[in-house]
């Protein structure tokens, strides 16, 4: 890999609803601070859910250290806008800007990009002043990332002076570069993720400037057999095979007595429902892999049976990562 | 709360709305479709589906990648391919959000000058163009229109992938609140005879010095021409909320059983709660089969991942085949267990939501994904109650 992924200063995570893009923020975040980097994970998504994989309380916008070199937090465009004025305006009226807050949100959803360049201004911001050496952002779902990370730019054509239009473009040196900012969209090996996987970055080349720094597969489910197995496990569901199966168990272990052929039927087809998904996984991770540019790295994070949270899902997530980065 | 026995069928038989909501990637889109189809198929009468944002294959076979905002009928030999003959007809449409708010400012635009004028706006282009709030509001719309105009028995609405899934509840409310809203007043105030109050001077002062004046007057130039629809926003708004909460409108709440989006579904039926809105039912998707909870599956499984090896010689032939049946025997053990603890977790959210919700429907996880009428069938069927 020419650029390590963790070597950049500003991550991106983003993806389709559903596929772990949290998961993977917090274990690639996690992993940085293992190795002594400091660390920022931030929350722009805010469901709560970046606190579950540190098993921590909720976060707010003060980052809150949860374990050495690494800090969560997350980001409401209120705050981010408090921190903004009183920053770069020295703005005498913080006190009273609490009722303003609904307020502004009218004008931040009808001037495009506000809401995004606040977010975006934020962690970029976080970056400039060297508070840390990387910031992870688990950003919005697919559609919405582009506008995000495309805000600069919007703004630049639509505003022609201003305070924020000043703002653009320190951000945009940041975000354009691809040895310090890049997009790490997360999947999984199902046909819709890997579709929408495949227009994002289609649209990130075409429509942003911000390089694509990997693809995580997640959720892959390991190979089961190999076609001599698959043979064996064959002749293993018939009538025949099943009996000699019931018997066998029954013989090795004397408390396997409820164990009948209907048992034994039931559990082989548990066993062919992961040997189907896992094929039909593969085929979409194909599709995948050919999709994207061959110089993409494309990281693969197995099925985690146990758990889908907590810090112990984060940790093996990260380790996963860490396998597949070499880092 | 419906009656559980006629499950699905009968929450569909006894609507004319259903709009399917959930998390992303749950299978909204799907559900809505096979719903819908089923309906159509068995049931009869007119059915539309409204789409939001389909999987290239399923919009493939449903005729829908041409037609945009058309409405369009599933043809005969769909319903041929798929072995069935259908009581009534199927249609589908696809939310054009772009083309969807065009129609509207031609609808309450007071003149034409008034009309064309906004449909230039770079600013109209890019809210409608660009930002996820525009697809709330224009949904909720759209099915409005459909449904007053009397065309269809049945309008299921598969809703969009908002980031927060009640976003689209709140959306004809916004939009009229926004409408009628004080900051809307101060924004196209002509800038030399504003009024400036103590209660608007902190407004301006923020306004001015983050966005810069000249961009503020764009937008005052867009709501000012925008405020000339204001009567006809706010009425229809206030229609789709009316229509939200009439009795032959239900939703039905969509989920797999992982954590994320059970979450989700758990926190959506409380919002539809405190909305007096009406839960339909809870479909869940992807759902492991029960077999996978046998206590007596579990014991197998043990032996196998355990002593694969002994089972596998009392069962081989010779060594070689010892070797590679051990392997499998290990794997199909390993896995079986893999899966039941997925499936008791599983099992206990099922649990919660299914407390929830009158009807719960269960789909399996299928083989292959749904991208054709048969796939939607295949679906509907396992939502639908058995007949016979």
């Amino acid at each position: 890999m020419a650029l390590d992924l963790l070597d950049r200063r500003l991550l991106f995570v983003t993806g389709k609803g559903g596929v772990g893009k949290t998961a993977v923020s917090a274990a690639l975040a996690s992993l940085a601070a293992e190795h002594g980097r400091r660390t920022l994970v931030c929350e722009v998504d805010a469901k709560g859910d970046l606190a579950r994989f540190f098993e921590t309380a909720p976060t707010g916008f003060a980052p809150r250290r949860v374990q050495p070199n690494l800090e969560v937090m997350t980001l409401t465009t209120e705050e981010s806008l408090r921190e903004y004025l009183k920053l770069q305006l020295r703005i005498p009226l913080i006190a009273k800007i609490g009722p303003l807050a609904r307020s502004f949100d009218f004008v931040a959803n009808a001037a495009p990009g506000v809401r995004e360049i606040l977010t975006v201004g934020k962690v970029a911001y976080e970056v400039r002043e060297d508070h840390y050496d990387l910031v992870v952002v688990d950003a919005t779902a697919s559609g919405h990332v582009v506008a995000q990370l495309g805000a600069p730019e919007a703004i630049n054509e639509l505003v022609k002076v201003g305070l924020v239009r000043d703002q653009t473009g320190w951000m945009q040196d940041i975000l354009h570069d691809p040895a310090r900012t890049g997009v790490v969209v997360v999947t999984t090996p199902e046909e819709m993720p890997v579709v929408e996987t495949l227009e994002l970055v289609e649209r990130l080349g075409a429509e942003t400037q911000v390089a694509l720094a990997a693809v995580v597969a997640n959720r892959v489910l390991p190979e089961l057999f190999g076609r001599r197995e698959e043979e064996r496990f064959e002749q293993l569901r018939t009538d025949e095979g099943i009996g000699a199966l019931v018997a066998a168990v029954r013989d090795v272990d004397g408390r396997s007595g409820h164990v009948d052929a209907a048992v034994a039927t039931a559990a082989l087809d548990a066993a062919e429902l992961a040997v189907t998904l896992r094929r039909a996984k593969a085929d979409h991770l194909t599709t995948l892999r050919e999709g994207l540019d061959a110089a993409t790295p494309l990281l693969f994070v197995p099925e985690l049976f146990a758990r889908a949270h907590g810090a112990r899902a984060t940790a093996q997530i990260a380790s996963a990562l860490s396998d597949e980065i070499g880092f | 709360m419906a009656s559980t026995d006629a499950g699905l069928a009968g929450v569909l038989a006894a609507r004319e709305i259903v709009i399917t909501c959930g998390s992303g990637g749950v299978g909204k889109t799907t559900t809505a479709g096979a719903l819908a189809a089923m309906a159509a198929a068995e049931q009869g009468g007119r059915v539309l589906v409204l789409t939001i944002d389909p999987a290239r294959r399923l919009a493939t076979a449903l005729g829908l990648e041409a037609f945009g905002n058309q409405e369009v009928r599933i043809p005969d030999a769909a319903w041929a391919a798929a072995g069935t003959r259908p009581r009534g007809e199927l249609w589908a449409a696809m939310l054009d959000t772009k083309a969807s708010w065009d129609d509207l400012v031609r609808l309450h635009a007071p003149d034409d000058a008034t009309r064309d004028a906004i449909l230039d706006n770079p600013l109209y282009r890019n809210i409608t163009g660009k930002f996820v709030q525009s697809h709330d509001y224009i949904a909720m719309e759209r099915l409005h229109e459909i449904h007053s105009s009397g065309r269809y028995d049945l309008v299921v609405v598969d809703t969009p992938p908002t980031r927060n899934a009640i976003d689209f509840l709140e959306a004809p409310e916004r939009m009229a609140d926004f409408f009628s809203s004080r900051l809307l007043r101060w924004l196209i105030a002509p800038s030399r005879s504003r009024v400036v109050s103590a209660a608007s001077k902190p407004f301006y002062t923020v306004a001015d010095r983050i966005l810069g004046s000249q961009f503020l007057e764009d937008i005052a130039e867009f709501f000012i021409l925008f405020q000339s629809m204001y009567d006809g926003f706010v009425a229809r708004a206030e229609a789709v909320t009316r229509l939200l909460r009439d009795p032959r409108t239900a939703f039905v709440v969509v989920s797999t059983l992982e954590p994320g989006p059970s979450r989700e579904a758990s926190f959506f039926i409380d919002e539809l709660e405190a909305r007096d809105l009406l839960l339909g039912a809870v479909v869940l998707n992807k759902v492991l089969p029960n077999a996978l909870l046998d206590p007596a599956g579990s014991e197998l499984a043990r032996v196998l991942s355990t002593s694969s090896t002994d089972v596998a010689e009392r069962i081989a032939d010779d060594p070689d085949d010892a070797r590679t049946l051990g392997r499998v025997l290990r794997e199909v053990g390993d896995s079986f267990a893999n899966f039941a603890v997925v499936a008791q977790r599983e099992a206990e959210q099922r649990g919660a939501l299914a407390r929830r919700a009158g009807v719960v429907g269960a789909v399996p996880h299928l083989d292959e994904d749904v991208a054709d009428l048969g796939g939607l069938l295949r679906v509907g069927h396992a939502l639908w109650p058995a007949t016979g």
